[in-house]
């Protein structure tokens, strides 16, 4: 990690609440600041990561703005965080994808939409593209062949996480802890990430737009976090019938792949709309406004996945479906590109900070009684 | 918007923790209630903003306290910082109504936590608020305004005009603006005046520019004065304050906590001269961090210097200002601006005069001392020998004043014919010195403002409304 302004004006802030200590019953980053005394570049990294932004300790701080030190906890950290994101990006010439983040998406969604019903219209035979379909064995392969779902999917998704996961020791390697990571220090760190305890501000929850708290962050984002894996579970289950039970899609809607597909595509269109009103109405101070456009883009991506796949769904027997198919796959083509260029990769280095965290949970403050 | 022309139920001159306990209590005894807070709202809340936790009784463990801290143990411990500066009669009642205030405290979204780290192991004694004061503040808040009570910000008050015993109108500045304001009774929770620099200088001289305000710059005691210029019987020695060692680098108001250094007990502490100047290690810092600020306060510039080395350096809470750092004693004086000559010759002598042998513990009265030296030290003494070397330059840091207006158990503001004003009530830091008439228990002043708080805005309400 470099020694950014942001990093700069980070550790002047850990400086001044390791002497404070007022937060630390708040979340797991003020525990971790009592353990050391000086702050590298990789321990901010760290703290940046850790931090889940619920806003907590700007609103109890006495020395938040226009207090002189202007301490700002949130958005210090906020800053540092994104910039963490393009330092540990694989491939480096991609980490360019997050200083304009907002545009980026949108234009990968974009041009992936265009593609695949590009790709959709040069395979239907002319004139068939939006004729009435029977919901027989195999429709949706008529309008997409499956090879090529396949090709396209595990193609760009295994880049992804290819690219995850080098990002991911990059930020260990910089960032990670020091001693070896043992099994409970992974189950202590999952379980954080899966509850997001942190996001709990000692108890109440989070500070929305004002001293109030409340738990409808977490809520949201539970919906959000949880619709999204049972759609990537509907996807799993589609896949065993196909390649091992040899059931071909579509499947009835009492099926499993698409109840779990239509559970989880509601809960996405809930959490991800939610957290985007929310978006409309926080306070400013605590946040972090540059990096908006970002993340309301991925927001809005998720949100159109979610809501592209339930239209599929409601018109998959019409004449409809190829072109609602056709404009879902590109949502999730751009998805799948996206995950280590956008604010999805927060869960990669969130819960790689969340197993530091674990690791050295044993560690004794320093200084004080 | 408030309706400032209204005559209110109860009108409350103040906006730290004690004036809200008041608000809120004669709100809920069904008083309508009017509260001028003289600080913008992001700086609300008086010297609160800075406080962590409140001093408890209780006899058995509790959610967020050990143990048990009963009352004889807690009047002793009172008695004991007071030197007998204090009223057993009222403090007992005080002492005794803490331990009832949690599930209040809990109603109004106060949350606690239990103690961890740089607490001075008050975690038996003391109940430690989430997030500290300022939470403490902003849930008080947000329970006012849920319960209707009108809130202005960046109005003072001026004066409360008393008459025949009571006060019939209050003079105030609302966002510079003068007004005169109506009220049936009026609590005036406002805070001492160490913020008040002029009313300090005529104590302690040109002292005061040397010296740290810890808190709110807006204690000015405006309320404080004008009550006792009417007629308010005072109580409590009007040249004394409470004063703490502090970083001089700490800016002259609101510094808050950070500011404070533990390192006294394991340096050397020279004065500008570079002569030390008091025995640094006598008891544990908990028990002698209040002395300190006076010590300093009567040195040469109202300053001091501690020294250690690369041993002690590890054993104190992280500093808010970096240490400063050298790789001799010599070059650590230069870099402070005390001759350098002067000070290796002090910690030579200090040096030589260590009495080897005892092993360390930082933990408690280690025995380890120096001898022949005037004044000793006579605990933690190692020498000071091992590089690199660390200073931080001290000054005092005030707290709080003593000067306080009388009040009876009702928190009823006693007039000098010792008669109660009809309906003028005090709760906090403006009466604390009827029971703290000197030294300090940690947490002790937020238990006095809330418990007199509740007090005043119980009776203040019931009087508004017979």
């Amino acid at each position: 990690m470099q020694e950014t302004e942001a990093v700069l004006n980070a550790r002047r802030e850990m400086e001044i609440c390791n002497a404070c200590r007022y937060c630390e019953g708040f979340c797991a980053v003020f525990p971790a600041v009592t353990l050391r005394r000086e702050f590298s570049t990789g321990d901010l990294s760290y703290l940046a990561n850790l931090c889940h932004g619920c806003r907590g300790c700007y609103y109890a701080c006495q020395y938040a703005p226009p207090h002189e030190w202007g301490i700002n906890v949130p958005r210090t950290l906020a800053e540092v965080r994104a910039e963490t994101y393009a330092e540990y990006a694989w491939p480096q010439p991609l980490a360019k994808a997050f200083e304009r983040n907002g545009v980026v998406v949108s234009v990968v969604v974009a041009l992936s939409i265009a593609l695949i019903l590009l790709i959709a219209m040069a395979i239907s035979a002319p004139g068939q593209f939006f004729a009435a379909r029977q919901m027989t064995a195999g429709a949706f392969y008529s309008v997409i062949p499956l090879w090529a779902m396949q090709i396209v999917g595990t193609g760009s998704f295994g880049f992804s996480l290819f690219a995850l996961w080098k990002g991911a020791c990059n930020f260990w390697k910089d960032a990670g802890a020091k001693q070896s990571i043992t099994i409970a220090a992974i189950a202590i760190a999952a379980w954080d990430a899966v509850t997001l305890k942190n996001l709990g501000g000692g108890g109440d929850g989070c500070n929305d737009n004002s001293e109030a708290f409340s738990k409808r962050r977490r809520h949201l984002h539970h919906a959000m976090a949880g619709g999204f894996m049972l759609c990537f579970a509907a996807t799993t289950t589609g896949f065993i019938y196909h390649s091992f039970l040899g059931w071909e899609a579509p499947y009835a809607f009492t099926s499993l792949p698409v109840a779990l597909g239509t559970i989880g595509g509601v809960l996405l269109t809930v959490g991800t709309v939610g957290l985007f009103a929310m978006k409309l109405v926080e306070d400013p101070m605590p946040v972090v406004r540059r990096l908006l456009g970002g993340d309301v883009a991925m927001l809005v991506l998720l949100a159109a996945t979610a809501v592209t796949g339930l239209f599929l769904l409601a018109v998959r027997a019409t004449g409809a479906m190829p072109i609602a198919m056709a404009i879902h796959l590109g949502f999730i083509l751009a998805l799948f590109m996206l995950l280590p260029y956008s604010k999805m990769v927060h869960g990669v280095y969130r819960s790689a900070a969340l197993l530091r965290r674990a690791v050295e949970r044993d560690m004794k403050p320093l200084g004080g009684e | 918007m408030p309706d400032r022309k209204q005559t209110y139920d109860v009108l409350i001159a103040g906006g730290g923790n004690a004036a809200l306990c008041a608000a809120i209590t004669a709100r809920q005894a069904g008083a309508s209630v009017l509260l001028l807070e003289s600080a913008p709202k992001a700086f609300r809340g008086g010297n609160s903003r800075h406080t962590r936790n409140l001093r408890a009784m209780h006899n058995a463990p509790n959610a967020v306290l050990t143990d048990a801290y009963k009352e004889d143990e807690y009047w002793d411990d009172l008695l004991r910082v007071t030197g007998g500066n204090t009223n057993e009669e009222m403090a007992r009642m005080t002492i005794r109504a803490s331990s009832g205030v949690f599930d209040w405290m809990k109603d109004c979204g106060v949350r606690f936590q239990p103690s961890l780290t740089g607490t001075l192991n008050l975690g038996r004694t003391n109940a430690f608020f989430l997030g500290g004061g300022k939470a403490l503040l902003n849930a008080y808040y947000l329970t006012a305004e849920k319960l209707g009570i009108d809130i202005l910000y960046d109005t003072e008050v001026i004066s409360m005009n008393i008459d025949d015993g009571s006060v019939r109108s209050v003079d105030i500045t609302y966002r510079g603006f003068p007004e005169t304001l109506y009220a049936r009774c009026v609590v005036a929770s406002c805070g001492g005046f160490q913020a008040n620099l002029e009313w300090m200088r005529e104590f302690w001289g040109d002292a005061v520019d040397n010296f740290v305000i810890r808190g709110t710059p807006y204690n000015r005691g405006r309320v404080l004065k004008n009550l006792l210029d009417q007629g308010v019987a005072a109580i409590g020695d009007p040249t004394q304050c409470h004063a703490v060692a502090l970083d001089a680098r700490a800016p002259k108001f609101d510094g808050g906590i950070t500011t404070r250094l533990d390192s006294v007990p394991y340096s050397v502490v020279v004065n500008k001269n570079g002569d030390r100047f008091y025995d640094e290690g006598e008891d544990v810092w908990p028990k002698r961090y209040a002395i300190w600020g006076r010590l300093i306060a009567q040195q040469p510039d109202q300053i001091a210097y501690s020294i250690c080395d690369a041993k002690a350096f590890p054993l104190f809470m992280p500093s808010v200002y970096p240490a400063i750092k050298a790789d001799s004693v010599g070059e650590l004086a230069l870099k402070m601006k005390l001759d350098p000559a002067k000070v290796i010759a002090t910690v030579d002598a200090y040096n030589a005069a260590v009495v080897p042998g005892q092993s360390f513990d930082n933990l408690k009265l280690d025995g380890n001392k120096t001898q022949g030296l005037t004044p000793n030290k006579t605990n933690w003494a190692r020498t000071v020998d091992k590089g690199p070397f660390y200073g931080y330059p001290l000054r005092p840091g005030i707290t709080f004043t003593y000067l306080s207006v009388k009040v009876n158990d009702k928190a009823q503001v006693l007039m000098d014919n010792g008669q109660p004003a009809g309906n003028l009530f005090a709760s906090g830091e403006i009466m604390s010195g009827n029971i703290l008439g000197k030294g300090y228990l940690a947490g002790f002043g937020m238990t006095i403002g809330t418990v007199f708080g509740r007090i005043a805005g119980q009776e203040a309400a019931r009087r508004a409304r017979n």
